[in-house]
């Protein structure tokens, strides 16, 4: 109830600057409590990886990439074998030492005497560096060929669109499964570009690629929805010419589609690299990631179960992360977001 | 009526065509290998390498490359494998198809009944904690990497507890038939439809939720308040009938995909023998002819899959049937 | 709020006193109906007039009790049938609802589910009241829409929403609101999604039902046209207060609120001089956060005066009541009220 009533002039409304979409979302995102938990649970995922190597040196003192089956390690004054006699009578000679809980070895050892708290740590950079840049791939392509195909229309569109169609018909699995296969096998030629085999720009290419028609076809939708649309329709009619309206009222509309996507597109990919890596076919040695470290631990799941679980959780947090604050994102950033009240 | 069922059928063998050509491409003509020496296996001689380059015709341009495949696959019926010699690749799919029907029919059931459950109870109860912990719940569910979960299942099941009342049931790594051993078919199954449905169940449920409470802001549903109806019946005839046709949707094609092969993490943690484990088992030994096979088929399914959604589509909703 | 004071010897249906709904939000209560009171008689129609944001579809829902946001507050007594409905029980609402208390909604296109026919749609609401088989049901239903005019009833039956035209639709809503012979028929802005030709017709439907089924109506509309038509009783709503109120007759031929008199000017006459501009009230209604205190109408009033800080109560000339100062001795004259400020102006 305004005050300024008294003099019979309606309350004077002060004249704001309008927030634009932007900071808008932002705002609303930096407001959203769980989406800014996960973005620390991010960051601290992400800082623990980039500190791997000032992890191996100085607190687990080993090199995760060696072997050391024969070595020894100093627990409580006595020293242990890393590789220790099986007493399960299983007949497979060995056991790697399970969790120490201590700087070395906090994990405790995988089946070549590596220490798997480092190991996670150098695989998570993997991890996360594969699913981002995969990420970014999926989003550039995804935007541009959707943009063009709802854009243009006619034949480009119908073409494209058919090409969507057949990308999406396989199981997303097995294309990416597919493709790793063949170029993993032998490695990457284009012209004069050779990617080896166990490059990393493998499986981000890949992976990047496979998810193209998910969120390419959306796109689609809303160019194609938006160049129809009466505004766009005006502007056309007004004698802006084609490449202005793209850039000035198209484009911003599909930016935030795509940033509603991207950390939920991020979770994806996280799944699915861990999963070609789990079959093989993913990161390839001597690089890992923690779909690596999962496949190095199926053998020895029921002797030493921390090697398959602990990377699992790893993925679980991170994943779990990202879709919150995708959730948050899309909250935050999308138009059709309905008026919220507090509980009074 | 008729003409749009021609096209659709046209439409479906134009994309099948299309996987065709795509497999092609990948595995006969990626630049920077050997289609003979890939096809041949890992350890293939120098005379089996000239056969497979004899017959497959790799002298040949690619056209023809591409009928002499389609021809060994679909018409002869006589693709073979080349690691496991003179192992026919059509029968070895049948064989498997089964399985992975068992396996994705059974979590399907759950996934299908607890995804309702979820997505109707955490709208019902909007706002309060029943709905965030499911929500939550489902969340979590998405997060966690299938093959991970499995092999915890069986670090449990096969493992830790096995020895207790809770898993002592759980028969060894492996699948049964049906018609051999209901029973053990059953029990064999059990774990891995509880882990395959548990990703599901969160998906549907979130997205089921999602769609209910979009559902109940809709003009029909104040109507239906008026006209003096239950809150029960708001929710089960009228908001969740318009919201099943995006449930059904997805749902039909998840299970075409799974039905293809998709659900191969899940065959290759617990053993089972399906479709998408002999994909996998066809990758690890690079056995082209078993892995030319096995897409084609899942493809096939994810085609059929689309196009009997579409119809269901039309069949829930009657706005489409007369928008064709 | 005196209780309205419009006396005939017709028994009271529906007795509204100092209804307030207000909605907690962020910044605070949002107040969104501010005392509104009213009576409705048997066989009566009260027409509800005011524009988007006046608070009149609201007044409809909080009668029906269909406000379901846990945020809302409503306050105050709403009597019908000497039941007070703010008290009744859920079961007993659901009850009334539907049976004895019937809506039908502004845009019978989304008012209806997309996936269900005509026919089951009516048939539903039978059921849920009556005991009938599905056959009786289904007879009733095709029955109903027949006696609303429908043509070929049996087979609108077993259409489905979106393929009927808009008239037809708001006739099957209508059919369906009175399949189980309410008391009171709540109409809320029927007619502003049709053409105007099929809103004459609906609008003839509507008045039949007070002589046909001896329902009675309240009818919300924008449109003060349809009020002249249709109504016995008027009642002015602005800015979530009530403006005036009183027989049709009295309150159109003798507005006595400066919001009334604006409505009715901006109509274009039939007879006389053809106004160059389309005359209209400036401004625009204010939003529920942004309500002056005292009266709400002050902005855009034309006859405002130093009074006008303090909010008006209801002051009651003959049958007719309105909430202005003008009012307080009597009937407004307009014409000397308006003289009397040119004047003031000019000097």
């Amino acid at each position: 109830m305004s005050d300024s009533a008294v003099d019979g002039q309606a309350p004077a409304s002060v004249p704001q600057k309008a927030e634009g979409p932007w900071a808008a979302g932002l705002r609303k995102l930096r407001q959203d409590r769980t989406a800014m938990g996960a973005v620390i649970v991010l960051l601290i995922i992400i800082v623990a990886c980039c500190a791997a190597p000032l992890y191996a040196q100085h607190v687990s003192q080993t090199n995760p990439f060696q072997s050391n089956l024969d070595g020894t390690i100093t627990l409580g004054g006595q020293d242990v074998d890393i590789m220790q006699a099986d007493s399960a009578g299983l007949g497979l000679g060995v056991t790697p030492i399970g969790p120490t809980w201590h700087g070395q070895y906090f994990l405790g050892a995988d089946n070549q005497g590596r220490d798997v708290a480092a190991r996670m740590l150098y695989g998570g950079q993997n991890s996360l560096v594969i699913s981002f840049f995969a990420t970014i791939v999926t989003l550039v392509l995804a935007a541009l060929v959707g943009t063009v195909a709802g854009f243009i229309g006619g034949w480009t569109d119908t073409v494209l669109a058919r090409l969507l169609d057949v990308l999406w018909a396989f199981p997303i699995y097995l294309l990416a499964i597919s493709l790793s296969i063949v170029l993993i096998s032998k490695g990457l030629q284009i012209g004069p570009f050779n990617i080896p085999s166990n490059s990393l720009l493998l499986p981000i290419l890949i992976i990047g690629i496979v998810y193209v028609p998910y969120v390419a076809r959306p796109i689609r939708g809303q160019v194609m929805s938006l160049t129809r649309s009466d505004f766009v329709l005006a502007a056309r009619c007004l004698g802006v010419p084609a490449p202005r309206v793209l850039f000035r009222d198209i484009l911003p509309n599909v930016t935030t589609t795509l940033i509603v996507f991207a950390p939920l597109m991020m979770a994806l990919n996280m799944l699915t690299e861990s999963a070609l890596s789990f079959l093989s076919i993913g990161v390839q040695p001597p690089f890992a990631s923690w779909g690596t470290i999962i496949q190095d631990g199926e053998d020895l799941l029921y002797t030493q179960p921390m090697v398959a679980i602990a990377p699992g959780l790893a993925i679980i947090i991170t994943v779990l992360a990202l879709n919150f604050l995708g959730d948050g994102v899309r909250d935050a950033f999308d138009p059709r977001a309905k008026l919220r009240v507090k509980k009074g | 009526m008729f003409f749009p069922v021609i096209r659709r059928l046209g439409e479906m063998l134009f994309v099948m065509f299309g996987i065709s050509v795509v497999v092609f491409l990948i595995f006969f003509a990626t630049p920077g290998a050997d289609p003979a020496a890939r096809i041949a296996g890992r350890n293939a001689t120098p005379q089996v390498l000239a056969q497979v380059r004899h017959s497959f015709g790799f002298d040949q341009p690619l056209p023809v490359q591409y009928v002499k495949v389609m021809e060994k696959l679909f018409v002869s019926r006589d693709l073979t494998s080349f690691v496991n010699r003179g192992e026919k690749v059509i029968p070895a799919v049948v064989e498997a198809a089964p399985v992975t029907l068992s396996l994705v029919l059974g979590a399907a059931v759950i996934w299908v009944v607890f995804g309702i459950w979820v997505g109707v109870t955490a709208a019902a109860t909007r706002g309060t904690i029943i709905d965030r912990a499911l929500m939550f719940a489902g969340l979590v569910g998405i997060s966690m990497p299938v093959f991970w979960v499995g092999s915890v299942a069986n670090l449990l099941t096969q493992s830790r507890w096995h020895n207790t009342w809770l898993f002592h049931w759980v028969p060894g790594l492996g699948y049964t038939p049906l018609t051999q051993h209901p029973l053990l078919w059953f029990k064999g199954l059990v774990i891995p439809w509880i882990t395959l449905a548990i990703l599901y169940i969160g998906l549907y449920g979130r997205v089921l939720r999602a769609n209910l409470v979009e559902a109940y802001q809709e003009d029909f549903i104040r109507t239906a308040r008026a006209k003096g109806l239950s809150e029960a019946r708001i929710m089960f005839r009228h908001a969740l009938r318009t919201s099943l046709i995006t449930f059904v949707s997805m749902f039909g094609l998840d299970f075409g995909a799974l039905v293809g092969g998709g659900a191969l993490l899940t065959e290759v943690v617990f053993n089972l023998p399906g479709v998408g484990r002999l994909t996998y088992l066809a990758l690890q030994s690079l056995d082209l002819p078993f892995i030319m096979a096995t897409v084609m088929y899942s493809s096939f399914f994810v085609v059929v899959a689309n196009a009997l959604v579409d119809i269901a589509y039309a069949w829930l909703d009657p706005r489409v049937r007369d928008a064709r | 709020m005196p209780a309205d004071q419009t006396q005939t010897t017709a028994k009271t249906l529906l007795d509204v006193q100092d209804l307030c709904v207000s909605f907690r939000s962020e910044g605070g209560l949002i107040r969104i109906l501010e005392n509104v009171s009213f009576t409705v008689r048997e066989r009566e129609i009260l027409a509800i007039v005011g524009e988007s944001g006046s608070g009149k579809s609201m007044t409809s829902l909080a009668v029906m009790r269909l406000i379901t946001d846990p945020n809302a507050v409503i306050t105050g007594s709403i009597r019908y049938k000497g039941r007070d409905l703010l008290q009744a029980s859920e079961r007993e609402m659901r009850s009334l609802r539907g049976s004895d208390i019937a809506m039908i909604f502004q845009d019978p296109m989304t008012a209806m589910t997309p996936v269900y026919t005509i026919g089951w749609q009516i048939e539903e609401q039978l059921r849920a009241h009556q005991k009938l088989s599905r056959r009786a049901a289904r007879a009733r239903a095709v029955e109903l829409l027949g006696e609303m005019g429908v043509p070929s009833p049996a087979k609108v039956a077993g259409r489905y929403p979106h393929q009927l035209s808009g008239g037809l639709r708001q006739r099957a809503m209508i059919a369906m609101a009175l399949s189980c012979n309410p008391s009171l028929l709540i109409a809320d802005e029927p007619t502003t999604a049709l053409d105007v030709t099929v809103q004459a017709q609906i609008l003839e439907l509507i008045q039949r039902l007070r002589a046909d089924f001896g329902s009675s109506v309240i009818f919300i509309t924008h449109d003060m046209g349809v009020v002249a038509t249709v109504s016995d009783r008027v009642m002015v709503m602005y800015a979530g207060i009530i403006a005036e109120r009183g027989p049709k007759p009295a309150v159109l031929g003798g507005p006595q609120h400066p919001y009334t008199l604006g409505l009715l000017h901006s109509i274009p006459p039939m007879h006389g001089v053809r106004p160059h501009r389309l005359p209209s009230i400036p401004g625009s209604p204010p939003a529920p956060m942004g309500r002056p205190a005292g009266c709400a109408f002050q902005p855009r009033c034309d006859f405002r005066m130093d009074i006008c800080a303090t909010r008006p109560p209801l002051f009651h000339n003959g049958t007719q009541e309105a909430s202005c100062w003008l009012a307080e001795k009597g009937a407004p004259d307009w014409a000397r009220e308006r003289a009397i400020r040119a004047a003031g102006d000019a000097a």
